[in-house]
């Protein structure tokens, strides 16, 4: 099938960026997204002119590297999928599609379609840990877990770190990435004892990167391509207004897990 | 060149402890005077940076992703093996330690197997300590399931996503550190060059991929732990970036390159499409827990698979290996799919496939149970396939995934230039001709978590390292050498982009240093990539410049080096005149069965860069079994 693209052109963070017009052609349905891509690209170096530049690795829904707006959707039209799992097979002959980087403050474009995150990192440096330092651990069934509990922390823990969701909210809010963090660690017991500290400074790390506020439109968990869970933000919205109320210094030593 | 693998001796439990003891130590305050560079951020680079830096060495950490997040460890589906024996089903540290050198085809070496073995229990209680959300059952406790070339249920797993949920422990582990500025994280910079000075590892010199920028970093002491070098195939479940650029760098300086053409082709992954393809995806082995592998018994039978009756179908593995059935190794499992299809066997198009089923499984446990244990993955190959597993069999091909060669460690995994350290999938050490499943996990986490932190202050406590600054003639030359060849790229105005020169050379390895190999093949391969080399050097075309992110120069880097590296692969396949775990000579075999040559080939096979377009030394471990003796492997 043959297919026309329009493409966010930006050479720098500094330029200023256009829509470029390109034909996908002989495009078989059994590629994916980026393979397609692949092929446009290859056509572009024949004619002399420089590749689109998008971000990519695993090309398997699991690396969270790539990523773009197509038609307005964060990572396409087919749910629960990342744009390198997606398949030409959701498109049919004569598409017109219109492929943006993600945008928002936060995420300022290196190139093309390929933007900086590095706001993420930042948020799980000032907290989305527990403090573990090699070497200290005990026996691994000293310290047994609900199973709903260690199942509900696997779903918060599904997070790729994309960015869709930030892409997706009309105020390029990361509390959809930053609450499943907080959630997962807060599900279990080993993330009892900085579980307020930890969600006081991720939230104040999170508003310093520039990300916006949340406004409960839910756009980010349908754009979401790991299925993230809206209860996520609820979980950590329940903490950060326990944390404030006692300043983080909230004795958690009672806590066994279960802020589901 | 001469190879000390300084690997203690005495009992073998008793080695590693012994060799702790014996080993230098940095006091603490001293610790905060040395500084570390780490390249690479996945399983072992990641651990390893975090844990030094927790020591209280100062650290600095490279990734050419655009987060150490994304490293590819973040792929790995199935699990990670610890001989904990939770299962009170016979497993044991010394069990472990069996099954991976049986499973190494005895091409590994005993000391660092054991202790691989012995830190695994460690790792798990580690990793549960940071949060990860291993599979539990209702009691609370941590689940377990099996995997190939194991008859204990040892493997530790978090859904599909294992590795996804073992690279961000390390990851948030890392990012403490970086949050606490014990280590400086630079993502989206390329290693391009190892600068060396009086003989040891000093620095780097990077690119930073998105500004353009050649600068050099300096430090005592310099860790690989860049992964593998699958990439070659250039079809290959590895991530599309990984690449063996910084290895290759460091074997042109003088680190030995270990047993290059020990590749492992993994036989669950989903065959390729088209010559679209630009990668492939792994089904996790976990999948043969529940799934049976089978092919028609008729050559050529195009019946759908429901319509082929159970008498018309041939179990293969179960069939030829009834012990281990479905769950045989690796490379055996791949062989004997290859057959099957060379035989007129295979199912799908182009008969490139064998099928994987669950119905039995799906009759016995119910859909629900199997969706549980593998949902995402059926999902996963559904997504890319658009057949449904539940209803229709998976087809599955072999497909390159893992390379266990890699450079040359000691004991201290640190290689023959002093101070340049390689960890995890970079190095060569513990996995022999072929890895068993949920091993790679167990050794990335174990040389970033409990090796590297003692080795390296050993190398540190018994060095005097000058102080050298950047205008170092080495560092300059280093720099140089970076920049000129970057201009020579794109200077080059040829007609063809890396990306065609990659595919090539993954068509001309898979076809002569796959899953077969022999003389006369590995001979055409020696020939036709010097001379596609030579076509590549003339040729590519690189657009755009040098001082800005530019895709297209980052892949001729990579495809350039790939291109001399795949020769070393063949010239190491040819003169192995055995056969051995995932090398397989076909003129070396027993009906099929590899046939290793323990009087002539038990040994590494270390490679020595000797100068360009001469011919590399080949330099020789020998290996030693004093406690699983050499017998042939066998999983009938
Ligand atoms: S490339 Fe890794 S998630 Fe798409």
């Amino acid at each position: 099938m043959n297919l026309t693209l329009h493409v966010w052109r930006q050479k720098n963070a500094k330029a200023t960026g256009a829509f470029v017009t390109y034909q996908a052609k002989d495009i078989s349905p059994d590629m994916s997204f980026l393979e397609m891509l692949d092929v446009v690209n290859e056509d572009l170096i024949a004619k002399n002119e420089e590749p689109i530049t998008f971000d990519h690795d695993c090309r398997e829904g699991i690396c969270g590297a790539c990523g773009m707006v197509i038609n307005g959707a964060p990572h396409g039209p087919k749910q629960r999928t990342t744009t390198c799992q997606l398949h030409m097979r959701s498109f049919k002959d004569g598409d017109e599609l219109t492929l943006e980087p993600w945008r928002a403050e936060a995420f300022p474009i290196v190139r093309d379609l390929m933007v900086d995150r590095s706001a993420f990192d930042r948020i799980i440096a000032s907290g989305g840990f527990i403090t573990a330092p090699t070497g200290t651990a005990q026996d691994a069934n000293a310290i047994p877990v609900r199973k709903e509990n260690a199942d509900l922390a696997m779903d918060a823990a599904a997070c790729i770190g994309c960015g869709a969701c930030v892409a997706a909210c009309p105020n390029a809010s990361a509390m959809l990435f930053t609450g499943a963090k907080v959630s997962q660690l807060a599900l279990l017991p080993q993330g009892q004892p900085e579980r307020y500290d930890r969600v006081l400074k991720m939230v104040s790390e999170m508003d310093a990167s520039g990300f916006g506020s949340c406004t409960n439109h839910g756009e980010c968990a349908s754009a979401c391509p790991k299925g993230i869970s809206l209860q996520n933000i609820a979980r950590m919205n329940r903490d950060f207004v326990k944390a404030s109320l006692t300043d983080g210094t909230r004795d958690a030593s009672g806590d066994t897990g279960g802020a589901g | 060149m001469e190879l000390r693998s300084n690997a203690p001796t005495g009992p073998i439990e008793q080695r590693w402890d012994k060799h702790r003891f014996d080993m230098k130590l940095v006091n603490p305050a001293n610790k905060r005077k040395y500084s570390i560079i780490m390249v690479g951020s996945g399983l072992a680079g990641g651990s390893g940076a975090a844990t030094l830096a927790e020591l209280g060495y100062n650290v600095s950490c490279f990734c050419y992703q655009d987060s150490p997040r994304r490293a590819h460890s973040i792929a790995a589906q199935g699990g990670i093996n610890a001989a904990k024996n939770y299962r009170n089903d016979g497993d044991s540290i010394y069990r472990l330690f069996y099954d991976t050198v049986k499973g190494g085809d005895f091409r590994a070496r005993e000391s660092n197997v054991y202790r691989l073995a012995q830190v695994s229990v460690n790792i798990i209680d580690q990793m549960v300590a940071q949060g990860v959300p291993f599979a539990r059952e209702y009691g609370g406790l941590l689940d377990n399931r099996s995997f190939g070339g194991a008859q204990v249920s040892r493997t530790f797993y978090a859904r599909g996503q294992t590795g996804q949920q073992l690279l961000l422990g390390a990851y948030q582990q890392l990012e403490r550190q970086i949050g606490l500025g014990k280590v400086k994280m630079y993502p989206r910079h390329e290693m391009l060059e190892l600068i060396t000075i009086d003989g040891r590892a000093r620095g780097i010199v990077t690119r930073d991929m998105t500004t353009g920028k050649v600068e050099s970093h300096l430090a005592d002491a310099v860790c690989l732990a860049t992964g593998g070098y699958g990439n070659v195939f250039y079809l290959s479940t590895n991530a599309k970036g990984c690449n063996t650029t910084a290895n290759w760098r460091a074997y042109k300086k003088g680190a030995a390159f270990a047993n290059p053409c020990y590749t492992q082709i993994h036989p669950t992954c989903i065959p390729v499409s088209g010559d679209h393809q630009s990668k492939l995806t792994l089904m996790s082995e976990s999948l043969r827990n529940d799934g049976r592998v089978w092919v028609p018994k008729k050559k050529g039978d195009t019946r759908k698979p429901a319509d082929i009756p159970e008498d018309e179908r041939d179990y293969y593995l179960e069939r030829k290996y009834p012990s281990f059935g479905n769950l045989a190794p690796r490379d055996i499992a791949s062989r004997a799919a290859k057959e099957a299809c060379d035989d007129g066997r295979g199912v799908g198009p182009g008969g490139k496939g064998v099928y994987l089923d669950f119905a039995d499984a799906i009759k016995r446990l119910g859909s629900h149970a199997i969706a549980e244990k593998y949902g995402n993955l059926f999902e996963m190959y559904e997504r890319i396939t658009d057949e449904n597993p539940y209803k229709q069999p998976m087809r599955i091909y072999p497909a390159v995934h893992y390379t266990m060669g890699g450079l040359w460690v000691d004991y201290n995994l640190q290689s023959t230039i002093p101070g340049l350290h390689v960890l995890g999938e970079a190095n060569f050490s513990d996995h022999g001709a072929n890895r068993l499943g949920a091993s790679a996990l167990m050794q990335g986490l174990a040389d970033g978590y409990f090796i590297i932190p003692y080795t390296i202050g050993h190398y540190l406590a018994s060095n005097k390292l000058e102080k050298i600054t950047t205008d170092h003639p080495e560092v300059k030359k280093a720099e140089a050498a970076v920049t000129d060849r970057i201009n020579k790229f794109l200077s080059i105005n040829g007609k063809r982009s890396p990306t065609s020169f990659h595919r090539e050379l993954g068509k001309i390895m898979w076809e002569y240093c796959g899953m077969a190999r022999n003389d006369a093949g590995l001979k055409t391969a020696l020939e036709k990539i010097p001379a596609l080399r030579e076509e590549f050097w003339k040729d590519v075309k690189v657009l755009g410049d040098g001082f800005s992110l530019n895709q297209s120069l980052e892949m001729a880097g990579r495809v350039a080096d790939f291109l001399e590296l795949g020769e070393l692969m063949c010239l190491d396949a040819l003169e192995r005149k055995e056969s051995a775990g995932g090398h397989y000579r076909t003129e070396y075999q027993d009906e099929g069965e590899a046939k290793r040559d323990d009087a002539n080939f038990c040994h590494v096979a270390a490679w020595e860069y000797a100068g360009e377009g001469k011919k590399p030394i080949r330099n020789i471990e020998p290996l030693d079994f004093e406690y699983v003796h050499l017998a042939t492997r066998s999983y009938k």
